[in-house]
Parts: C-alpha cells; sequence; structure tokens
C-alpha cells in the first residue's frame, strides 16, 4: 500500500481491490465522520468553529495513498479528513473534537487543531498561510538529517495571496526541500471567489515562477490526485524536489457551520451542479463498473464506516472533561 | 575565566553548543558569509559549514517558520533577527505558531528554538529600528524572553536557551556589543533562566533595570552613594519567567523601589513589576513605588530629541531621591 504508483489512473482503473477498498473507505470515512461531527455540533456538542470537507474527500485520501506511514502531513483548520485517513483514531479525532480529555491534543485544541505524532500529522493551522514555512522547516528538517520523507502541506486557495506561501515556496525551491505542496482549490476562500482575490487565478502557474514542478490535478478524482501526489513525492523523496499540485475541487457545505448554505456568496446551482461530480460516487460507480468492487463489497465498506463513526460518538461522549489542573499544563515542556 | 566583550561571549555561546550538539544550527540574514551584520555569527560558517550557519534571503516570517517547523520534529534552530524590530514581519510565526504548538498539540509537539538578536534604542537609529520589543512577547504565555545584560550572562543565558525544549526569545542589544566583562570559559556554565541577578548590594532602595538601564542606574547609584543613599540594584536578566522572589525580597529589606524600562512606560515591564510589588510587598513600602520609563513617543532621530525620549542617569537619580523623600535634602 505504501508503494508508490506512477502510470496514470486507466480507464480500467488498473488498481487492485485492497486498493480500491481503502480509497473508497477513507473517503466515506471523511464523509460520514463530518457529518455526525456537523450533527454534534448542531446539537452544541462541538463548539467554535467547525469546518468541513465535504466534497473534497478525494484529495486527503488520494494524497495519503501515496504516502509512506513515516512521512509527514500538515494542514490548515480544515483537516479532519486529513488526519483521519493519516492514520489517527477516529474516537479520539472525535473526541477532540467534543473537547474530551480522551481527544488527540486532550480537548485543547478543537476541530481547528488536530495534532497526532505518532501519525506524523503535524496539525491543524488556524491562521492562514502560517503553516507553509512551517512545511519547509520540516523539509529542511528532513534533508539536514539525511533522511527519505517527504512532507506533504495542504493549503486552501484562500493562502495563495498571502506572503508566507510565497515565502514558503521560494525557501523551499532555493533550498531543495522535499515539500509536495498541494492546494486545495475550492474556488471560495470563505466566501470570496478565486476571481475576487487573485491576479493569477491558474494557482499552480506560481510553481512556474518558483522554477518547480507543478500541475493542476482533478481534486473530485481520487485516483488522478494519487497519481500526480506519487510522482511529486517520488520527485521529493528520490531528489528533494519540491512540487506545487493544485487540486480543483469544490466543497459541498458552507465555509464553516456559521455559513450553513453558503448561497450568498455562490448560486444554488453551481452548487447541486457540483454535487454531480461527488468524488466518492464518481469513484464508487468507477471501481463496480470496472469489477474491481462488488456492490456488497461497497455496502461492507458504508456499513463498517457507519459502524466506526458511531463507535468513535459513543467514545467521544463517553471522555471525560479535561481536569481543572490541565489549563496550566503543556504551556511549556518541561524538563524529563 | 577570560575578558571578553558581550559580542564574543555570544559567539562562543554559540559555537559550544553548536559543537556539543548538532541538532543546533543557526539561520537567518547574514549569518554566514557576511559573518552577521553585527558579526555575532563570526567565523562560524567557517567552523560549521552552510548546512548549520544558513544564509536567508530577506523573508523573517518565512525562515522563522523554517525554524519552528524544524524545531517542531526535534532539530534546535537559533534564529536571528538582524535586529529584533525585524521579529514585527515574524510575530504571527512566534506568536500563533512557536508560542502555541506545545500546547494546542497537548504537549505532543513542544518547540525548542532560540529567536535572537539585538534590540531597544541604539544611538540615532530612529523610529523603526530602535524599539523595546520584549513588551510584544512576554505578554504571550508559551514565550520566555530574556534580557542578558552581561557578557557572563550574555553567555550562560544564551546557552540556557538553547538547550531549553521551549520558544526563547533572546533580546540583545547593539549598545552592549563591545562592553567587555569577565567570562567563564566552561562549556557547561549556564546561566539558569528565571533567576534574577543582585547587580549591587543597598538598604535604601530597590532599582529594578535591565541592559543598557542597568549600566545608567549603577552609574546613578555610585553617585548617590556620595549622597549618603544605599542603592540595591536588581537585574530581572529573565523577563518571561520574572524572578519576582529575587525582586520582593529586595524591596522587603529596602522598602522602596524604583522600575527602570527603556522603552514606553504604558503597559511596560515597568508596570508589571510596579504591580508584583504593590500586591506582594505593599506593607513594607514607605514610598509609592517610582517608574523611569522611556517617553510615550516613538523613536527621533535627532540628537537632542533622542536625549529626551530614553531615561538618564538624572532621571534616574532623581526617582530614587524621590521615593527616598530626598529631593535635595540630603
Amino acid at each position: 500500500m505504501a508503494k508508490t504508483m506512477t502510470q496514470k489512473a486507466a480507464p480500467g482503473l488498473g488498481l487492485d481491490a485492497d486498493l480500491a477498498r481503502k480509497l473508497l473507505r477513507d473517503m466515506i470515512l471523511i464523509r460520514r465522520f463530518e457529518e455526525k461531527a456537523a450533527e454534534a455540533y448542531a446539537l452544541g456538542k462541538i463548539g467554535g468553529f467547525l469546518h468541513l470537507s465535504i466534497g473534497e474527500e478525494a484529495v486527503a485520501a488520494g494524497a495519503t495513498s501515496a504516502l509512506r506511514p513515516d512521512d509527514y502531513a500538515i494542514s490548515t483548520y480544515r483537516e479532519h479528513g486529513h488526519c483521519l485517513v493519516k492514520g489517527s483514531d477516529p474516537r479520539r479525532v472525535m473526541a477532540e473534537l467534543f473537547g474530551r480529555i480522551d481527544g488527540l491534543s486532550k480537548g485543547k485544541g478543537g476541530s481547528m487543531h488536530l495534532f497526532d505524532k505518532e501519525h506524523n500529522f503535524l496539525g491543524g493551522h488556524a491562521i492562514v498561510g502560517a503553516h507553509l514555512p512551517l512545511a519547509a522547516g520540516v523539509g529542511f528538517a528532513i534533508k539536514y538529517r539525511g533522511g527519505d520523507q517527504v512532507i506533504v502541506c495542504y493549503f486552501g486557495d484562500g493562502a495563495v495571496p498571502e506572503g508566507e506561501f510565497h515565502e514558503a515556496l521560494n525557501l523551499a525551491s532555493l533550498w531543495k526541500l522535499p515539500v509536495v505542496w498541494i492546494c486545495e482549490n475550492n474556488r471560495y476562500a470563505m466566501g470570496t471567489s478565486l476571481e475576487r482575490a487573485l491576479a493569477q487565478t491558474e494557482i499552480y502557474k506560481f510553481g512556474q515562477t518558483y522554477g518547480i514542478p507543478c500541475e493542476p490535478v482533478d481534486g473530485m478524482d481520487v485516483l488522478v490526485v494519487r497519481d500526480a501526489v506519487a510522482r511529486a513525492v517520488d520527485r521529493a523523496r528520490h531528489d528533494k524536489t519540491p512540487t506545487l499540485l493544485e487540486a480543483r475541487t469544490y466543497r459541498f457545505r458552507g465555509h464553516s457551520m456559521r455559513d450553513p448554505a453558503g448561497a450568498v456568496y455562490r448560486t444554488k446551482e453551481e452548487v447541486e451542479r457540483e454535487k454531480l461530480r461527488d468524488p466518492i460516487l464518481l469513484f464508487r460507480d468507477r471501481a463496480l463498473k470496472a469489477g474491481v468492487l462488488s456492490e456488497d463489497d461497497a455496502k461492507k465498506i458504508e456499513k463498517d464506516v457507519n459502524d466506526l463513526v458511531d463507535e468513535a460518538v459513543a467514545f467521544a461522549e463517553a471522555s471525560p472533561e479535561p481536569e481543572p489542573s490541565e489549563l496550566f499544563t503543556d504551556i511549556f515542556k518541561e524538563p524529563a | 575565566m577570560a575578558v571578553m566583550t558581550y559580542r564574543e561571549a555570544l559567539n562562543l555561546a554559540l559555537r559550544e553548543e553548536m559543537r556539543r550538539d548538532p541538532d543546533v544550527f543557526v539561520i537567518g540574514e547574514e549569518v554566514g558569509l557576511y559573518e552577521g551584520a553585527y558579526k555575532v555569527t563570526q567565523g562560524l560558517l567557517k567552523e560549521f559549514g552552510p548546512k548549520r550557519i544558513v544564509d536567508t534571503p530577506i523573508a523573517e516570517s518565512g525562515f522563522t517558520g523554517v525554524g519552528i517547523g524544524a524545531a517542531m520534529v526535534g532539530l534546535r534552530p537559533v534564529v536571528e533577527m538582524m535586529t529584533f524590530n525585524f521579529a514585527l514581519l515574524a510575530l504571527d510565526q512566534i506568536v500563533n505558531s512557536a508560542a502555541k504548538l506545545n500546547y494546542m498539540s497537548g504537549g505532543q509537539y513542544n518547540v525548542p528554538i532560540v529567536i535572537r538578536g539585538p534590540g531597544g534604542p541604539a544611538h540615532q537609529l530612529a523610529a523603526q529600528h530602535s524599539q523595546s520589543m520584549e513588551v510584544y512577547f512576554y505578554h504571550v504565555p508559551g514565550l520566555k524572553v530574556v534580557r542578558p545584560s552581561t557578557p557572563m550572562d550574555a553567555k550562560g543565558l544564551l546557552k540556557s536557551a538553547i538547550r531549553d525544549d521551549n520558544p526563547v526569545i533572546f533580546i540583545e542589544s547593539e549598545t552592549l556589543y563591545n562592553v567587555k566583562g569577565e567570562v567563564s570559559e566552561d562549556p557547561d556554565f549556564l546561566v539558569p533562566l528565571g533567576q534574577a541577578a543582585v547587580r549591587r548590594e543597598g538598604t535604601d532602595v530597590t532599582v529594578i533595570a535591565y541592559m543598557g538601564m542597568m549600566y545608567r542606574a549603577m552609574e546613578a547609584a555610585e553617585e548617590l552613594a556620595k549622597d549618603g543613599i544605599s542603592v540595591e540594584i536588581v537585574d530581572p536578566r529573565t523577563l518571561q519567567p520574572l524572578d519576582t522572589e529575587t525582586i520582593i525580597r529586595s524591596v522587603r529589606k529596602t522598602h522602596r523601589a524604583v522600575v527602570v524600562e527603556a522603552g514606553a512606560g504604558f503597559a511596560g515591564m515597568g508596570s508589571e513589576i510596579a504591580t508584583e510589588i504593590t500586591e506582594e510587598a505593599f506593607d513594607d513600602l514607605d514610598a509609592p513605588v517610582a517608574r523611569v520609563t522611556g517617553a510615550q513617543a516613538p523613536m527621533p532621530y535627532a540628537r537632542s530629541l533622542e536625549r529626551l525620549k530614553t531615561p538618564t542617569k538624572e532621571k534616574i537619580a532623581d526617582a530614587i531621591r524621590q521615593v527616598c523623600y530626598a529631593n535635595g535634602s540630603r
């Protein structure tokens, strides 16, 4: 599973049942997990901001399938999916969203700040653009120590006008750092469309500016994402060349739960049209038609995921709130 | 012991820590080939090579973030700010990333980073290059803030900062780089963070001051000794965590306190220390705590105006006399 796949996604899919099952399972896991999280939010069990990536699942699932477990990933505040498919226990992710002690960060981070050191998931960062230099720093450390890991850095189209996008891409290119930059271009930075934010809306072209391989990718096609990321990972791992991928995707929900309709800045017709390219349905249909998966396989995956997510919610509900003393722990790391 | 400048003491601290720990590296503008805008990193490129002495383009947020990212996965970067005023460009990285990651991750990702460089008033550098930057950092939970006044402290505190598992803001001063003093050459010599130093013992009044202001307070104390006023001077050395114990112990002895700081006074370090004293030792005080601070104005360029901006020896001496009720009477 950890091996990279360098061939283009073929019409016959060219993938085995195990991989197909994993990709479908990962995407459905993100979808169900976030649907449950939205329910819990509506019930007041999750507070603050909750940003869903429903519609964008193919990017996280496809990209992660091209990584080794010891590779790193770092992301934005819309990171439930990236974290889950990197290997985090859905129960602990849900407990974090609930603000409970068994959450990944003992309930101190919440939805926007998921971290999982065991799975090399470096966070959940909620200042737009700020984690791009951190990704370059992780790439710097990998190279400094002579390792062959890579780091995948997810960010939205909203980060592209930020200075840190440009500083980080420049440094990673200048110093040849093993970073795979994945822009999840869902066309809206909150409510501001690409056209209202960028003089150059073909985001992948900024890679040309910084002299690195770059390409636009259909972010609704999990196999296309996997293929492009696998090639980028290969370059990063073997000759430390960073790559900028622009995964063109779409979020079916609002910017956050406080923007449930998302209909002010985009039309309902547009949203409904994009839903026809639902990455889960697209892949499911193709896998069934190609005979890689059966209806029973798909149903079993859905049932298993539903059970897992239900279990995650039950686990989160049962987990205690942090003790008052936790307020003052972890501000500093104390000497061992 | 050897006599060396504050600059040389910092350089020695960097060398010793880089020799001791291969994970320590220096990154910043002009730190390598140019050997440092203020020559603190002189000779380091030659000894350690470009892998560990990393020249950057002018991209403070970018290279500070690189340091933080590298620290998340276990390296121990020393990030140089050519002057600390430029750290404002990296303020988000320092405040929202470095200071918060250990907490937000529930203790999974600590950030062992030192961000160092000169700050505070110098000589006619005008408004953008003369700010006392510590105020921007000591307010933030998750950051440690150091202001070393002597060559010995510069070395011992920088070594402690590098060995600390947390982000440390280490602000030096252009005006102190050439100050000479005794410095330990023992590679295991450390000055622990969070411990103040009593620079001068006295019985009548406690003056709390650091960096250039500490030296001016010492001069004022010498002068006042002639008038029979015995001044104790406490140098906090580390502002976060602040050694309030040493400050309070001194005030309980002298019953009077003057706090001096170079920066503008509003919500400054002096406000905090004066409050701590009032809360902890109010009954011990024989006079209200006095503050001597920089004027509430940007730093002007003109020499005549610049003199009015920053506390002078005379202003410090006046404040001391005032809390001793000795205005012209002793």
